[in-house]
């Protein structure tokens, strides 16, 4: 009976979206501890959860301070995608000669490598937050790109007659209907994007910057500072959640009806 | 406002018009020698073939055809969103060469806007033509009422079955009290009892507005039940095979459709189809 009722109350706490990734993230810790002890892996290589935990601790003012450029380039280079990404999905959705020259110019540049661009941007544009930005653009961009597109063509054609019969002129039918039709496919471009942004500006930051946690990366494992370096992984990691779920919340409040459709609740005629 | 000028700067074209003779009563929609040819990369499909039909105000005009046979094409062309390859359309006796103001759609599927209530939905003609909102949400709010939906105004379109859908969207498209409401096979995505109890509210609507029908629909009965004449389309391309008017009385209910008058008239209208092996 007691089992029982255990399991219940487990099952409950489950339903909680948060606490099953954070059970398995503490799993995954312990394994990595166990591992780390088991396997005798020298402190050089791997270090333990706990020091990893201290150097957090210790260096939390740093990491902190370090934080802040990175994010702000990762802002800046997400703006620049979403300022760019979403006027060239409309031109490319709804143009199919523009669409014809951009698109397989679009895909082809997204096979050069960022990383192997990064360096020339600084040598470009010099030391500094610029570079870091346009990295994370060039990384940002193209999801929210393809994602726009998807969601500006996917107006039904009934519905484009309908509005078109009702002499609505450009404008109105942007407004009314193919920009909140396309909202749910451009947010999901927009979590994408934001996600990749981080990636971008840490790079931007590996090859030529002196603040930021890619910085931080940077020194500390090349003075084999290994705790400090998996606590700027962990920050960099917490800098996309908390952006990705950010996004999500503005999502919810822009497109509610993506979010109430899942409740099933169907009136009967 | 537009819809009462655009009724009285009609009736001088219509008299100057290519018609020698003027017809008893001059015909709303006028169809002449319409026809169509699709063109694309994979060459040429002709799919209306010479199409000329009159519709008076106030009647109720069905077509029936097998898929493919142009149907939706002639609606489209009535409604101005594609331009015709050769003949001519006109409503009140002028050419249709861009959306007219006096004519609401009803397609097959309801097409309702997500982010929008179901009171927003039917406002979207008004929002879209820049009318009077004040004064058209009392009528919207009314037409609602009289299609059963009092009560959903507030909901959004994913909490309302198909059949309540199908019955926003036809208030959308009387929302700005159109003259024309132009329907294509709009009860073609609902269940068997959900299409007969639209099919009466359909004909109780335009026994109550006297609004002018033009109905395209694949289901004999559907068309019989409702239509004061209903026109028997060919395969591609489409051509009129026949015409038929349908002198049942009205009202007509459900139990009407058992009768022998009925029943003859559907039969005869199959036959059409079962000569050239196009149906079922």
């Amino acid at each position: 009976m007691r089992a029982r009722a255990g399991r219940v109350s487990l099952r409950a706490m489950g339903d909680a979206a948060w606490l099953r990734p954070a059970l398995l993230l503490v799993i995954i810790v312990a394994l990595w501890a166990l591992a780390v002890q088991i396997f005798n892996i020298p402190a050089y290589l791997i270090p333990r959860p706990l020091d990893v935990a201290e150097a957090m601790v210790d260096q939390w003012q740093t990491l902190l301070a370090e934080a802040v450029p990175t994010t702000l380039a990762t802002l800046g280079g997400f703006a620049l995608s979403v300022a760019v990404g979403i006027p060239l999905a409309m031109l490319i959705a709804g143009s199919r000669t523009v669409e014809s020259y951009v698109y397989p110019l679009l895909v082809f540049s997204q096979s050069v490598p960022k990383v192997a661009i990064a360096p020339l941007l600084v040598v470009w544009f010099g030391f500094g937050m610029l570079p870091k930005v346009l990295t994370a653009f060039l990384l940002g961009v193209f999801p929210i790109v393809v994602s726009g597109v998807q969601g500006f063509k996917s107006v039904d054609p009934e519905m484009r007659d309908l509005v078109r019969s009702m002499r609505a002129d450009w404008l109105q039918s942007f407004a009314y209907v193919n920009l909140p039709q396309a909202l749910p496919s451009i947010f999901s471009g927009l979590k994408v994007s934001v996600t990749l942004a981080v990636v971008g500006a840490v790079v931007g930051e590996f090859v030529g910057a002196n603040s930021g946690i890619g910085f931080v990366l940077q020194r500390s494992i090349g003075n084999f500072e290994l705790p400090t370096m998996f606590a700027a992984l962990v920050i960099l990691a917490l800098i996309g959640v908390i952006l990705f779920w950010l996004i999500e919340l503005v999502e919810r409040i822009v497109v509610p009806w993506q979010a109430s459709r899942r409740v099933d609740v169907a009136a009967t005629a | 406002m537009r819809i009462a000028t655009s009724r009285v700067a009609e009736t001088g074209p219509a008299a100057a018009g290519p018609v020698p003779i003027p017809p008893v009563a001059a015909p709303l929609i006028g169809i002449r020698d319409l026809s169509k040819t699709y063109r694309t990369k994979a060459g040429e499909t002709p799919t209306l073939s010479s199409v000329s039909l009159d519709v008076r105000a106030g009647e109720f005009v069905a077509v029936v055809g097998p898929s493919g046979c142009g149907k939706s094409t002639l609606m489209k062309l009535v409604a101005g969103l594609i331009p015709a390859t050769s003949g001519e359309i006109s409503i009140e006796g002028r050419p249709v060469r861009e959306p007219p103001d006096d004519v609401g759609i009803v397609f097959q599927s309801p097409v309702l806007l997500a982010w929008r209530s179901v009171l927003g939905n039917v406002m979207l003609p008004v929002d879209v033509r820049r009318l009077d909102r004040a004064r058209y949400r009392e009528r919207a709010l009314q037409l609602l009422e009289t299609a059963g939906l009092k009560g959903f105004e507030t909901r959004y379109p994913w909490q309302l079955s198909g059949g309540m859908q199908q019955r926003a969207a036809i208030c959308r498209a009387l929302v700005h009290d159109p003259a024309i409401l132009l329907m294509d096979e709009p009860f073609g995505a609902l269940d068997a009892m959900t299409r007969e109890h639209m099919n009466v509210e359909l004909q109780r609507i335009h026994g109550a507005t006297g609004k002018t029908i033009l109905f395209i629909t694949h289901s004999i009965p559907e068309a019989v039940f409702l239509a004061d004449r209903v026109v028997v389309m060919s395969p591609r391309p489409g051509r009129i095979e026949a015409v038929y008017d349908v002198e049942l009385p009205r009202p007509r209910d459900l139990e009407m459709m058992g009768e022998r008058g009925f029943i003859a008239l559907v039969k005869r209208i199959r036959g059409h189809f079962a000569a050239i092996g196009a149906l079922d």
